[in-house]
């Protein structure tokens, strides 16, 4: 039976994943900023076949909660199998381009507080020697361009980080997953214009991502195609790829 | 979130408008202050073929599907207004449940079938959707969530089941799951003559669980109404396992004039040929055999890009095979024989206002969407009409506000429960102002 931690429980994606979980009666802690969007998970999942849920009200951000909670949840759960680390926003770029505070708020919730919590979960799973972090960072850190670089400034850090950890915890038994998700259709994404055609489902991620974790695989493009869509872009000479419009 | 484009399944009419997608369900007081004024819809996957799911701001029920209570005893499963039928099935069908009714598609919500009280191959036996619904819970404003059933709010129970919406937002339903042993069906295909035969098919298997024919519109003369009558049991076999196939897709819009009377009538030939002898007994399984379509996502793109609309009508028993083979008659006249015909018989009424199904016959048709086929449809509506018959709502996208008064009995109860609720108005579409429900 996985015991699975989620941060970001509330997240399309995030959800998806852990509706999958259920199915095999997991037992999981979910953490979310929303309590609404975290009791009616709770009981979704139950209905499902989860064997246990615990959830409770977390803001990435609150630093001085990390450590206590990551105790808590290896100690509700009897240590932790899966680790989902999926919480994030999408702030607005052209908000972020006029506003220094706005654009090192961004960073903070996705990229700072991010390592932060990475660093405690990575110790504590090097202390267990087993397990898989999978972290939802995204294409947007593939290259900085102009419809989103400080988002993307953030994955890039987190991109990065995961890498390192994960060649750091692999000596230890322990595998870090990246995920980099393409355009998915999710509360996150609402409102902003995206090409239909490459447009995927949560549910469609999320199946990738459980089948990824359990071949190890390091960095998960999802859908697949954008590993090749990103290949691409980034090959674009900076001479030309300023002038696009991306 | 302004100028999205939607439309119905038929993808006709499309039109540009505000759509709200609630991530929780206290966010929902606050759409419909902002809409004060103005009226506002609640809209869940979009299968409705016509304009029914369609105004000029509706609200999105996609994020609100969460299971809530589930009673392993009883059945009853508590979910969001948008969980879909797919997802219960999903879940639930390994457990041994199934849907007590479904409707030929399984991507539809909870909160849709309701006010659409959706019926399907066993109404003969089992009646609509909303006849296996305990209660549920209809925000009628900002500040009002009623809980309904046949003994809490009645009134307003029976005007929300097959109310199109136009009561309220449907928040929560609870559904009386049936249990099965089995994913699959024994299915027994009879090949029918004609009309007359398989009318008289539907009567000696009046027993069976599930029933329904496909019917070859295109057959004219002796074959008028030749078909092929399917009816089905759940099989005993102890097999909940899952499929695990792929869905097909339609990937670009089919070009004008591909679907036109010959290969309309080399398909139905072929589709008929099919069946060898007079019966085949075949073990399925359950999503082909209901959802043979849901097997070719986007099928609506067959009929084009101008789109298509479903003309889904049902006659009295007592208008029976005459009245069936007059209508039929003038489909196969008119040369636009449609891609898709279902015959069904329909078991009792249900006291719902607005529901579709009364004792008789039903017959439903696909048309693509061409200047000459509205007269062809007025016609049909005023044959139906003559004999006592009426058109299903939720395929519905050009009747007349005549026709509709004329062939719904219960519209003035309808439209009193909806000014004591004070929503009349307040939830409307383009379908109920075009019916004369409002403004």
């Amino acid at each position: 039976m996985k015991k699975v931690l989620v941060v970001g429980a509330s997240s399309a994606i995030a959800e998806a994943v852990a509706r999958i979980f259920s199915g095999q009666g997991a037992k999981f802690y979910l953490l979310a900023r929303n309590s609404e969007k975290l009791s009616s998970l709770e009981a979704d999942l139950l209905i499902r076949g989860a064997a246990l849920v615990h959830s409770e009200r977390f803001d990435i951000n609150e630093h001085w909660r990390h450590e206590v909670m990551l105790n808590t949840v290896s100690e509700v759960l009897g240590g932790i199998d899966v680790a989902l680390v999926a919480h994030g926003t999408l702030g607005n770029q052209q908000e972020c381009e006029q506003s220094p505070d706005l654009a090192l708020q961004e960073l903070q919730t996705n990229a700072v507080s991010t390592i932060a919590f990475l660093t405690r979960l990575g110790n504590l799973f090097e202390k267990q020697g087993r397990g898989t972090i999978v972290v939802i960072s995204s294409i947007a850190g593939d290259r900085g361009r102009p419809s989103n670089y400080v988002y993307g400034t953030a994955k890039a850090a987190v991109t990065t980080f995961c890498e390192g950890l994960n060649a750091r915890l692999f000596k230890a038994g322990v595998h870090v997953m990246t995920v980099k998700p393409g355009l998915v259709a999710t509360p996150m994404t609402e409102g902003l214009d995206m090409p239909k055609a490459l447009l995927a489902e949560p549910e469609q991620v999320a199946a990738d991502i459980v089948r990824a974790m359990e071949k190890k695989i390091d960095t998960l493009y999802t859908p697949w195609f954008w590993k090749y869509i990103m290949a691409g872009i980034v090959h674009i000479p900076t001479s030309f790829f300023k002038k696009l419009n991306l | 979130m302004n100028g999205h484009e939607i439309c119905g399944w038929g993808r006709y009419p499309v039109i540009t408008v505000e759509v709200h997608a609630p991530k929780v369900v206290s966010a929902m007081g606050g759409l419909l202050r902002d809409a004060a004024g103005s009226s506002i819809l609640a809209r869940g996957l979009g299968r409705s073929y016509g304009d029914s799911s369609l105004n000029d701001r509706v609200i999105e029920t996609r994020y609100l599907d969460k299971f809530i209570a589930f009673d392993p005893q009883t059945g009853v499963l508590t979910s969001q207004a948008g969980t879909s039928l797919a997802e219960i099935l999903r879940v639930f069908l390994p457990k041994g449940w199934f849907l007590p009714v479904t409707p030929g598609s399984r991507f539809i919500t909870l909160g849709g079938a309701v006010a659409s009280d959706v019926h399907g191959k066993n109404h003969h036996v089992s009646g609509c959707f909303c006849e296996h619904v305990e209660r549920f819970e209809v925000m009628v404003g900002p500040d009002r969530v009623v809980t309904c059933s046949r003994e809490q709010e009645p009134e307003l129970f029976y005007a929300t089941c097959g109310g199109m919406g136009l009561t309220g937002v449907i928040l929560t339903v609870s559904l009386r799951l049936k249990t099965v042993t089995s994913a699959f069906i024994d299915q027994q295909t009879f090949k029918a003559r004609n009309l007359a035969h398989s009318l008289e098919l539907f009567e000696q298997n009046s027993r069976s669980t599930y029933s329904v024919a496909w019917i070859d519109c295109v057959a004219t003369g002796q074959n008028l109404g030749r078909s092929l009558v399917m009816t089905g049991e759940h099989a005993a076999d102890n097999k909940l396992d899952l499929p695990v196939k792929k869905s097909l897709a339609v990937p670009f819009d089919m070009p004008p004039g591909m679907l036109n009377i010959h290969s309309v009538s080399l398909f139905n030939t072929l589709y008929y040929n099919r069946v060898r002898g007079d019966m085949v007994r075949k073990r399925v399984h359950y999503e082909p055999f209901f959802y043979p379509l849901d097997g070719v996502l986007q099928w609506n793109r067959l009929y084009g890009k101008n789109g298509f609309t479903q003309y889904q009508f049902v006659i009295p028993k007592s208008a029976g095979l005459r009245g069936m083979s007059g209508i039929l008659q003038e489909i196969t006249k008119s040369g636009k024989g449609s891609f898709l015909a279902v015959l069904k018989v329909f078991g009792q009424e249900n006291p719902n206002h607005l529901s579709f199904p009364m004792e008789g016959y039903t017959l439903a048709l696909d048309f693509k969407i061409e200047k000459e086929l509205f007269p062809l449809l007025e016609r049909l509506d005023a044959m139906v009409l003559d004999l006592g018959g009426r058109v299903y709502l939720t395929k519905d996208v050009r009747m007349s506000a005549a026709t509709f008064a004329r062939s719904y009995r219960k519209i003035d109860l309808f439209q009193s429960v909806r000014e004591r609720y004070g929503v009349n108005g307040v939830f409307a579409s383009h379908q109920s102002r075009r019916l004369g429900l409002d403004l």
